[in-house]
């Protein structure tokens, strides 16, 4: 009886959050005075998924959050931004180089962020940028590879991201990059763990809704890597989908695994049109 | 020292004499509380950033008593009365007896 | 070992005594309050405290706090394990006696605010957050 009354509970909390439907808000997100495109058309692909406006999570957070994004100081995710710079310059490995060696300022990353995760026709390999910096780490720096979420890593990220900022997400889906969208696109419909729930259920199912406290977003990841303010640090694309795997109560895929590289294709492809955000601020 | 400390000053080049210019502060640093435990159940000792200073032309604009429920990343934002053309000094007190300046010039 | 009843009603008193938190807390308050004010009262108007309704992370609360002429604000967090937060002291090329931060908060509670203003006395003003928890493990 006891069970029954509990099940019939967790029916009606999965269904309350309707009654507080709240949706995306109505503000402008503007960086430094640049208007972001932070609404927009779905793409083509996603008609299937009955979204026909594409939202980035600034909108779905409280005022107060979404002003740490809108000045580039006040966005505590700058720093890690600042630290990159200095390692941009700074000279590692056998090769004695820096980023800048090649690469000269990191202006000269903007648009890259836009088209990641990008295939490697040459390598013949689907690369995340965290792949790609640590290809360009090993391969032409003969330094060490970053951990794939750690610190350096998602500061390094943050500055490569923010050169970009402003400039529409455009992450190929064919030729090579078809069959990382598929397989991308059947986790994101798959329900893991004890909780028997897919990234469709909560981001695609119930945006606008509350999930308990938490108000659903889309699931964007046009802003990443973003400040969480819970963690009061940047956190990466990897980091936040092994997080969301293990809040379902499952075993996750790790960082860097080829199911999250298949899904950071597919999900960052449904952020398509959107513009680069990151560091976003989230809470 | 707490590692990768990084001072970041947000104050404008240039104002007329007299004016009052808004200031912000951010500093890299984890404002370790003392209220936490590490994965062994061992409290982690406090390491914070105590105090935080800003003077003009060696007057004091603010001088703030910090305690460890002030956030990862300190952050202030305040307002600096600019008489005549001259040196902001910043600077943050370490518990550990690290000492972080950040120094900008206004002309007038 | 053996209680007596007498002993058992004690010992729960005191057990009571010590979970009874918030009264632990505001008295550490009040103490905190006592040493910034000298026991002075605390008047209602000339501090203004803005902090958020809901804070939807209590690692990082933005607040603010302003009293035109003070020479000193200090600002508590009530549901905090200690309850001071910062004390700030304007000089004299201070062009408002005013400041913004951002701070943390172990749960839902009250942030306080006591500003010294010119005169030397006290005024208090209090805001009640309300800190979420999130669905996804915060």
């Amino acid at each position: 009886m006891k069970y029954k009354t509990l099940t019939a509970f967790a029916a009606l909390v999965i269904s309350a959050p309707i009654v507080f439907a709240g949706g995306a808000d109505d503000d402008t997100l503007s960086i430094d005075g640049e208007v972001m495109v932070s609404k927009t058309a779905a793409p083509a692909h996603m008609a299937e998924t009955g979204i026909d406006t594409i939202i980035s999570g600034w909108h779905f957070r409280e005022d107060d959050t979404q002003a740490m994004q809108l000045d580039t100081f006040d966005n505590p995710g700058m720093i890690a931004v600042d630290q990159a710079m200095d390692a941009w310059k700074t000279v590692e490995g056998t090769a004695e180089k820096s980023c800048a060696s090649c690469h000269e300022g990191p202006e000269s990353m903007a648009g890259v962020r836009a088209v990641y995760p990008k295939w490697n026709a040459e390598a013949g390999e689907m690369r995340t940028l965290a792949m790609q910096v640590n290809t360009c780490r090993t391969e032409q720096m003969g330094a060490e590879a970053y951990k794939y979420d750690g610190a350096q890593m998602t500061a390094m990220e943050a500055l490569i991201s923010v050169q970009s900022r402003g400039m529409p997400v455009n992450v190929a889906i064919d030729g090579p990059a078809a069959e990382y969208y598929e397989k991308g696109k059947e986790i994101y419909y798959t329900r893991y763990g004890q909780l028997e729930l897919s990234c469709a259920n909560c981001h695609e199912q119930n945006y606008g809704n509350f999930i308990r406290a938490d108000h659903l977003s889309q699931g964007q990841i046009n802003g990443f890597p973003t400040y969480r303010l819970k963690n009061a640090g940047l956190v990466q694309t990897h980091n936040r989908f092994r997080g969301c795997i293990r809040d379902t109560r499952a075993e996750t895929f790790a960082v860097g695994s080829p199911e999250f590289i298949a899904l950071e294709v597919y999900v960052a492809s449904r952020g398509n049109g959107l513009s680069v955000e990151g560091p976003s601020v989230r809470q | 020292m707490a590692s990768g400390v990084k001072p970041r000053v947000k104050v404008p080049k240039s104002a007329s004499a007299g004016e009052a210019i808004v200031i912000k502060t951010l500093i890299s640093h984890p404002m370790e509380s003392g209220q936490r435990k590490d994965s062994n159940g061992n409290a982690i000792p406090r390491s914070i950033i105590n105090r935080f200073t800003c003077e003009f032309n060696g007057q004091s604009v603010v001088d703030v008593t910090m305690e460890p429920a002030i956030s990862t990343n300190p952050y202030f934002e305040f307002e600096a009365t600019v008489p005549e053309a001259g040196d902001f000094v910043f600077t943050w007190y370490d518990d550990d007896g690290s000492v972080y300046n950040d120094t900008q010039s206004v002309a007038v | 070992m053996d209680f007596t009843r007498r002993e058992t009603l004690a010992l729960g008193g005191a057990a009571a005594l010590t979970f009874v938190l918030p009264f632990r807390a505001n008295a550490a308050v009040d103490d905190a309050i006592a040493e910034f004010t000298g026991g002075a009262a605390l008047a209602d108007a000339g501090v203004e405290l803005t902090a958020p309704e809901i804070a939807e992370n209590g690692n990082t609360v933005p607040i603010a706090v302003s009293a035109p002429g003070a020479t000193a604000i200090m600002l508590l967090a009530a549901g905090n394990p200690t309850p001071g937060v910062a004390t700030f002291n304007f000089g004299p090329l201070a062009a408002s006696q005013s400041a913004s931060t951002r701070m943390r908060l172990a749960g839902t509670q009250d942030v306080i605010a006591i500003a010294k203003l010119a005169d030397g006395s006290f005024a208090r003003s209090a805001k009640t957050v309300k800190v979420t928890i999130g669905g996804c493990g915060g």
